[in-house]
């Protein structure tokens, strides 16, 4: 037999307990992915239940279906142009009235609704009680009682959506909202009008699309206009005339006011659907508020839990980050000892094992942080993180969520860029993410700790103060700037709910870490696969490279020459191996410098370095610079190899040898700001093109990050140079 | 009458919404969220820097930044 398939809609308030009711009723058969052209989620499931393939769509949480947010949008295009066979409006018992807004807006589309009343355990141990078949025969919607975090009533719901689908009975017109009668008067003229000028082109509801072009709803309006043809003209003047009668009676724009009206309709089926008693109890939730948004203690607790979420992510991630590192170390040991040397070898060692490997270890502190992010969200509190620091944020532009992604930069942008999926304004995000790699992530920590070890030593903690200090500072600038240009327009409003605390489900924490650490790893296997392929090519290639000398034949040399002498005893052996071994590494180091002197990846430095030339930073600095693109960790490595930095502490040995050459305390400093503010590396540019789902934008990231990079060291290299340093 | 604005009253006091100014789509979204005239609204709080304000109305809590409730009119009840 084969099962007929039905498609259902969830939709519902933000914090409505949707996301737990679309869990319990998909479990692990979910899929997310993003809605097409746009960064909000689109989570679907598919189950067999009943006899039927059920395909569950998870719609984004709104408050309405005004086409403002891009949640909004999405939300109300699937209704109207997928034609799911039912949508479920989650409906927040302890919420009820505001919840009834977007469910008498989903009864003014013509779509099978269905109503699961949710947490109403909750409500009622609040003194609300509510009356599910007086709701039910008000409104005209069958009406299911759930209770999420319990699992509660899951296969009722499906069994009444089925039901629903199958039932071929017209969707009534009586229940839907009635307005005033002015108000109607107005829908019922341009009604006819549209029923005339447009007949059996109409892609929704005669009434629906009357009451929206009244509404001045944009994308209704434009979209009834291009099918309108001939009378498009005539069509606009009734539109305004619509408009103006409503105006004219009741001295505001007819959208405000028909707001104003399906409040009332909703206050009157509250009315009679719901009893409330005297009952007061103790409310929970005010009273947490009242300590963690307290005047006082609420920022230093604030704090406090930052600090513990960093502790956790990159410190307590270090263990299993060092544990993945051991096994990309013991991997390539065994293919080093079993694979015959060839290109191949080299290419997945050096390319493919190491590339991968230095980003992969990352993968601990994202599950870490994204646990801690998931506690944030599911128990509430990251609504109140926004509350606390919206009045900063909001002097860069920004919404006060913005926040704890930014803070993550620090740490590592990877898991910061991925962390502004929690904001709701698309600018918002964008700006975010484009400034947030100014904030220092911790790969650069070991370059900035080499540069001012060797060039400010006593001094090399303020100089690395100064340059995370001048990181934020250039963000808040480029916030502001950005705000005023290129994302103008109004930062979004701060109308926030402050949702009841809740204690997390561990189910969801658990789907929610899994969805981000799954994303990561994908990327591992395409953009960052390549990524290291290119950059390891540029670095091995060509294969044959005329050496300026025969270092071969130095080192047989040297072998030669030991095998000759016949030390008088074990010490004088002891001295003499040694004394060969320093010998060979020096040769050995020179060797290695040469032949990345000498490659592609080289030549491009050399290439390069008349654009390094005017911030003081020589081609082997700007080779250095360029390995930074696979990850900024790299930079110091290469610095190594170029400047043949010998012996067997690597850091000190790196130190004499710049200390040594010609680079200046000045060089080092352009250079230092140089590393702070260019390009971020292949993994943060993967996970911004991702986020972004933009090219041009991901491309605007890179080249406002490193052309800012180049003109404030050339500033600084200047501008020393003027002062006499 | 004694009109205020909601961005002067104090915290622990009760207020009716008089009237919503503003324009376009924030002043929609208030309206929205069921700020709307006759609703009476409970200031809970400020936050610790004295901005956004913290209130509730129609049962839940609602964030606002004082610049905005600054457009709403209310009566003191």
């Amino acid at each position: 037999m084969t099962s007929r398939k039905l498609t259902i809609a969830l939709a519902g308030n933000p914090n409505s307990g949707k996301t737990t009711i679309f869990n319990n009723l998909t479990g692990a058969h979910q899929k997310v992915g993003n809605w097409s052209g746009v960064t909000v989620e689109k989570k679907e499931g598919v189950i067999i239940r009943h006899g039927y393939e059920l395909t569950i769509i998870d719609l984004p949480g709104t408050y309405s279906l005004t086409p403002f947010s891009i949640e909004e949008i999405v939300a109300r295009n699937f209704v109207l142009d997928a034609h799911p066979d039912v949508v479920i409006d989650i409906i927040d018992a302890s919420n009820l009235e505001r919840s009834l807004y977007l469910a008498t807006q989903l009864r003014e589309i013509d779509c099978k609704v269905l109503f699961a009343l949710n947490m109403a355990d909750m409500a009622k141990s609040r003194g609300v009680k509510i009356h599910a078949d007086k709701l039910s025969e008000l409104l005209d919607v069958p009406v299911v009682f759930t209770v999420g975090n319990k699992n509660e009533g899951m296969d009722a719901l499906l069994k009444k959506a089925i039901e629903l689908a199958e039932n071929t009975r017209q969707t009534p017109e009586g229940r839907k909202v009635h307005y005033s009668p002015d108000i109607e008067t107005a829908v019922a003229d341009l009604q006819n009008f549209i029923h005339q000028a447009l007949p059996e082109k109409l892609p929704y509801s005669e009434r629906w699309t009357a009451i929206k072009l009244i509404e001045d709803d944009k994308i209704v309006r434009e979209r009834i206009l291009s099918l309108s043809g001939d009378h498009q003209q005539a069509l606009e003047a009734q539109i305004r005339l619509a408009r103006q009668y409503i105006t004219d009676r009741f001295d505001d724009d007819p959208e405000i006011i028909m707001t104003d009206e399906r409040y009332g309709f909703i206050a009157g089926i509250v009315k009679e659907a719901v009893t409330t008693s005297a009952r007061q109890r103790v409310d929970i939730s005010r009273n947490i508020d009242l300590v963690l948004t307290n005047r006082f203690i609420g920022f230093p607790i604030f704090i406090l839990f930052i600090w513990g979420m960093f502790q956790l992510t990159f410190s307590v991630g270090k263990y299993p980050q060092e544990w993945i590192t051991a096994c990309v170390h013991a991997l390539s040991a065994v293919l080093e000892s079993h694979l015959p040397d060839s290109l191949f070898k080299d290419l997945l060692l050096n390319g493919i094992i190491a590339g991968v490997g230095s980003v992969i270890v990352f993968l601990p502190n994202i599950l870490i942080l994204f646990f801690c992010i998931s506690l944030f969200e599911d128990t509430g509190y990251m609504a109140r993180t926004a509350f606390l620091m919206d009045k900063i944020m909001h002097a860069i532009g920004l919404h006060g969520k913005s926040f704890i992604p930014m803070l993550m930069g620090f740490g590592c942008n990877v898991p910061a860029i991925m962390a502004t999926r929690t904001l709701e304004s698309e600018k918002d995000r964008i700006l975010t993410i484009l400034i947030t790699p100014f904030m220092s992530c911790s790969a650069k920590l070991p370059i900035y700790i080499v540069l001012t070890g060797t060039f400010f030593a006593a001094r090399a903690g303020t100089v690395i103060f100064i340059i995370y200090l001048t990181g934020v500072v250039l963000s808040i600038i480029t916030g502001r700037l950005l705000r005023t240009t290129l994302l103008k327009g109004l930062d979004a409003p701060f109308v926030m709910e402050l949702p009841p605390y809740r204690i997390p489900m561990a189910k969801s924490v658990m789907i929610h870490m899994w969805e981000r650490s799954k994303m990561f790893l994908k990327k591992m296997g395409n953009v960052i696969l390549i990524g290291s392929i290119v950059i390891w090519t540029l670095s091995a290639f060509p294969r044959h490279i005329e050496y300026s000398r025969n270092y071969e034949a130095e080192i047989q040399n040297l072998q030669r020459q030991e095998a000759l002498q016949k030390p008088v005893n074990a010490a004088a052996r002891r001295t003499l191996e040694k004394e060969t071994a320093a010998a060979m590494d020096d040769i050995k180091g020179q060797m290695q410098a040469e032949h990345v002197e000498k490659s592609y990846m080289g030549q491009l430095g050399k290439l390069l370095a008349p654009v390094f030339a005017p911030i003081g930073i020589d081609w082997r600095g700007s080779v250095a610079l360029l390995s930074g693109f696979v990850a900024k960790e790299i930079v110091v490595s290469t610095l190594g190899i170029l400047y043949v930095a010998r012996g067997d502490n690597k850091t000190e040995a790196l130190r004499t040898a710049l200390a040594s050459s010609d680079m200046t305390p000045l060089s080092a400093v352009s250079m230092l700001v140089f590393v702070l503010l260019y390009l971020p590396c292949l993994a943060t540019i993967a996970t911004i093109r991702r986020e972004l789902r933009s090219w041009k934008w991901t491309a605007f990231s890179i080249g406002y990050s490193t052309s800012l990079a180049w003109v404030m060291a050339f500033l600084v290299y200047h501008s020393g140079r003027f002062l006499g340093f | 009458m004694n009109f205020m604005l909601l961005s002067d009253i104090k915290q622990g006091h009760k207020a009716r919404i008089v009237h919503v100014g503003g324009s376009g789509a924030l002043r929609r979204r208030i309206f929205e969220m069921g700020i709307i005239k006759g609703t009476e609204v409970y200031i809970e709080k400020y936050a610790p820097l004295k901005d956004p304000l913290e209130l509730i109305v129609k049962g839940y809590h609602l964030s606002l930044r004082v610049e905005e409730a600054s457009q709403i009119t209310v009566e003191p009840v």
